[in-house]
């Protein structure tokens, strides 16, 4: 089958090679020596503001998409609100990129829309009362949810519309309020999708490059522009060093992925 | 449905609206401020002069339709056999096409320079073509997600082995039966792929700097890092490519489910 050559070798076999070479000196023999040397200089520093952004972005865009979708599924809104907005939130999503840098540049940067309107009509200075910067963990967070609050849409909703009436009604009959409905029944059956969800949204800001690179140069010294530089010019002098930094990020995402479809695979047992 | 859970419901779903659109309407309304004191246009005159503009413009849209033909190439045949044959291997093959969403693009790029370098087996990075060649295929891995899906449901709600049966009887062979059977009838489901593979091409930015191509990506973060209004008027050409071709997908969806069901 074309398809299997296809993907092993434009998709399986780099990433193994790349794996591999996590493993391997220079000359080609087995060593652990490279992750080891993961500890060195600025590689834990970056692995942990982008861990710390990758939480921020997918916590955040978890809580304010499930708002939204909650407000859309359970009709507190007009239901014709819920088609378009399904649509926009699946392109929306896959809007990570360099055009998404400058929308935030031109909104929360120096000179941007908000910062302006701010500034001019309530004398509030972005940057200086509130020590927002577009260039910072705080910035880069907020872009970031731009495609995670709709991810978050697309994936829960469904789950929130599997939510059956009858089990409400049940909880209602045995003289349950609202909240104690969501606490005891709507809660720990929504719980799995959405911790899964969460780890997908994780995985999905900390391999994200091109809206970082695009926002901030190289002042913030995440791990996707670290790895960016390295296969540019070796900046770390050893380019197995490079390997391990990406064998890191496969494995973060790839913890991150596996969290998500075992607690999916849970979840179904009850949205069917 | 109680009062405080509808203004609830609004406040959440105005927050978001807002924080979908302000930075939407903070990109345009920057884009036109080329001139002191006025609106203008003049970024995006400045913009559709420069002949890189066209150039790398040109040239991302040849990379997403090369991308599209391929995606098709590879994953019709795939996900109509899969069907109609080997239903046991349905998990494994979505697992792999759901990869590329797993393993960062700037992993699968660094394991393509290391594996296609010059002094590699298949030295597709030696030369201009190969390294087009290699683009494409990377971005038919990107896409590979939205496309198989795509074309899984649309095979959904075809009769594969009926038709299949039938033309067979007929006396065709299996390029007839994927070509003109098979195809056409899944064809909104492969368009509204299609149009997602373009608008992911049209603004990637890893792949192509990476394999040091000209593609519209790159030229962008080029232009952010050098000029003032014209990244930003830009940016609003490339959102406007991406909204179009969501408009695309809903036409194309809607018109096959006013069109009569085929059996």
């Amino acid at each position: 089958m074309p398809f299997v050559i296809f993907v092993t070798m434009f998709l399986i076999l780099p990433t193994m090679n790349i794996i591999v070479g996590a493993f391997q000196t220079s000359d080609g023999s087995f060593t652990l020596q490279n992750i080891i040397d993961l500890q060195n200089g600025t590689i834990p520093s970056s692995y942990w503001i982008s861990v710390k952004i990758s939480v921020a972005s997918a916590a955040l865009g978890c809580l304010i998409g499930f708002a939204m979708a909650a407000a859309v599924v359970f009709g507190a809104v007009p239901a014709w609100v819920k088609s378009p907005l399904m649509t926009f939130s699946g392109v929306a999503s896959n809007f990570a990129g360099v055009p998404l840098a400058f929308a935030f540049l031109a909104t929360f940067g120096p000179v941007g829309l908000v910062t302006l309107f701010l500034r001019n009509n309530f004398g509030i200075v972005l940057q200086r009362d509130l020590g927002f910067n577009i260039l910072s963990f705080w910035g880069l967070t907020v872009t970031y949810l731009f495609f995670q609050i709709p991810l978050m849409i697309l994936i829960i909703a469904p789950a929130l519309e599997g939510l059956k009436k009858e089990w409400r009604e049940a909880a209602e009959v045995l003289g349950a309020t609202a909240f104690q409905y969501w606490r005891m029944v709507a809660f720990p059956i929504l719980f799995p999708s959405l911790l899964g969800t969460f780890a997908l949204l994780f995985a999905n800001a900390f391999g994200a490059v091109a809206t970082a690179i695009a926002l901030t140069g190289s002042s913030l010294n995440i791990v996707p522009i670290q790895l960016y530089a390295q296969i540019r010019g070796d900046v770390l002098g050893n380019p197995h060093l490079g390997y391990a930094m990406a064998f890191g990020m496969i494995v973060v995402t790839a913890v991150a992925n596996v969290i998500y479809i075992w607690l999916r695979i849970r979840a179904e047992r009850w949205l069917k | 449905m109680s009062i405080w859970a509808r203004i609830a419901g609004w406040a959440a779903l105005i927050f978001g609206l807002l924080y979908f659109f302000v930075p939407l309407g903070g990109l345009f309304e920057f884009s036109m401020k080329a001139r002191r004191g006025v609106y203008s246009f003049d970024a995006y005159a400045s913009v559709f002069s420069d002949p890189q503009f066209q150039q790398t413009f040109g040239y991302s849209v040849i990379m997403a339709l090369v991308t599209i033909v391929i995606g098709i190439l590879i994953v019709v045949p795939t996900a109509y056999w899969v069907r109609l044959k080997m239903p046991w291997a349905r998990p494994y093959v979505e697992f792999l096409t759901l990869m590329p969403l797993v393993i960062p693009a700037i992993v699968i790029v660094f394991g393509y320079i290391r594996l296609y370098n010059t002094s590699s087996w298949l030295p597709l990075t030696g030369s201009v073509m190969g390294t087009n060649v290699l683009l494409a295929f990377g971005y038919t891995i990107l896409a590979l997600p939205y496309m198989y899906r795509a074309v899984d449901t649309g095979l959904r709600t075809v009769d594969v082995a009926t038709l299949t049966e039938a033309a067979q009887s007929l006396g065709a062979g299996w390029a007839t039966i994927l070509g003109r059977v098979i195809l056409p009838n899944v064809i909104p489901a492969v368009l509204s792929g299609a149009f997602l593979t373009f608008a992911i091409v049209i603004g990637e930015f890893t792949l192509a700097a990476l394999l040091d191509r000209p593609a519209f990506g790159p030229y962008l973060q080029r232009v952010g890092a050098n000029k003032a209004y014209e990244p930003f008027a830009l940016s609003v050409i490339a959102f406007g490519i991406t909204w179009g071709c969501l408009a695309l997908i809903q036409l194309v969806s809607r018109f096959s489910k006013s069109a009569p069901r085929k059996a």
